[in-house]
C-alpha cells in the first residue's frame, strides 16, 4: 500500500488509541474502526499539516448525508488516501506553476 | 490592522455569572487571523470563596475560557458571523502564572489552520500592566451552521457589546465602522 496509506495509518493508531495492524486499507473509518469525528477530525488536521493540503470535509461529508455517494467514497481508507493523494498532486502542481 | 481608539481606557468586568469573559476588542485583523480582547477579572465574586480560602486566584479552566471566548469571536468575524464556532480540542495549554481578583488581561489570539469546518488556533493571555505571559494553548474547534436563530442573534447582540461591527462586507471594530 502506499506510502500515504501508511502515514494515515499512523496518525489514526496514534490518536485513536488502535493497534496499527488492525487498521487495514479496506477499514471503514467509523464502521469498522469506531474512530469517532473528533479523533477523525483531529487525524485530518495532522494529515492536512503534514502533506500541505486541504481536505473538503464538509463537502464529502454533505454528499453522502444527501446520497450522493456513499460514506465508503471516502470513509474506507484506501478511498480516502486515493483522495488524498489526488489533493496532494493538486497541491504539487500548484506549487509548480 | 484595525485597533481600538481607547487601548488605555479600563475594560469592564467579564461577567462570570453568565459566562460572558471578553469585555472589548481591541484588535482585529481579518487578515493576518489575529484577534486581541481585553477582559478584567472582577474584584470580588463568590468563585474566590472557594478558589481558594485565603488565596485567590482566577481558576484555568476560567482563563482556558477567556482564551476560547476570544478565539470564538475571532472565528466568527473571520465567517461574518455566519457559522459558530465550538471548542471541541484543547491541544495544550499551559497555565503559568496565579491571576488575581482585579487583574486586567489581554487574550491575543491567532488563527494557525483553517480546515474544512473546523479551525485550530494559538492563544496567549497575559496580565495588561507588564504583558507577562499568563497561560497560552493551542485549541481546537468546529465551525457548523448555528443552531438556532436564538443563538445566531445573541451572538450578534454580544458582537455589539464587545465592539464588533457586522455589516454585509465584514466584521470590523466598532470604532473603526464610525469612522
Amino acid at each position: 500500500m502506499s506510502s500515504t496509506f501508511d502515514t494515515v495509518a499512523g496518525f489514526i493508531s496514534e490518536i485513536c488509541d488502535i493497534p496499527r495492524e488492525q487498521i487495514k486499507p479496506e477499514s471503514h473509518v467509523t464502521e469498522d474502526l469506531n474512530v469517532d469525528s473528533l479523533d477523525f477530525l483531529d487525524a485530518v488536521f495532522n494529515i492536512e499539516q503534514k502533506f500541505g493540503i486541504s481536505i473538503p470535509l464538509d463537502d464529502w461529508t454533505q454528499q453522502v448525508n444527501d446520497g450522493v455517494v456513499k460514506g465508503s467514497a471516502y470513509f474506507v481508507l484506501e478511498n480516502f488516501c486515493t483522495e488524498v493523494d489526488k489533493l496532494r498532486a493538486s497541491a504539487d502542481s500548484a506549487t509548480a506553476a | 490592522m484595525m485597533s481600538g481608539p481607547h487601548p488605555e481606557s479600563p475594560a469592564t468586568d467579564m461577567r462570570i455569572d453568565t459566562f460572558q469573559f471578553v469585555s472589548l476588542i481591541e484588535m482585529l485583523d481579518i487578515e493576518a487571523t489575529t484577534i486581541s480582547a481585553r477582559a478584567r477579572i472582577p474584584d470580588d465574586h463568590s468563585i474566590f470563596a472557594g478558589h481558594f480560602p485565603g488565596h485567590a486566584i482566577m481558576p484555568g479552566v476560567l482563563l482556558t475560557e477567556l482564551m476560547a471566548q476570544t478565539c470564538g469571536f475571532l472565528l466568527l468575524s473571520l465567517n461574518g458571523f455566519a457559522r459558530m464556532p465550538f471548542l471541541a480540542a484543547l491541544k495544550e495549554v499551559k497555565l503559568r502564572e496565579f491571576v488575581r481578583p482585579g487583574c486586567e488581561l489581554v487574550c491575543l489570539a491567532e488563527r494557525v489552520h483553517d480546515g474544512s469546518g473546523y479551525a485550530v488556533l494559538n492563544a496567549t493571555v497575559r496580565l495588561k500592566e507588564n504583558q507577562k505571559r499568563i497561560c497560552d494553548g493551542t485549541l481546537m474547534f468546529r465551525i457548523v451552521p448555528f443552531p438556532n436563530d436564538e443563538l445566531r442573534e445573541h451572538m450578534g447582540v454580544r458582537a455589539q457589546e464587545v465592539g464588533l461591527s457586522i455589516a454585509g462586507d465584514g466584521v470590523r471594530l466598532l470604532e473603526e465602522a464610525a469612522t
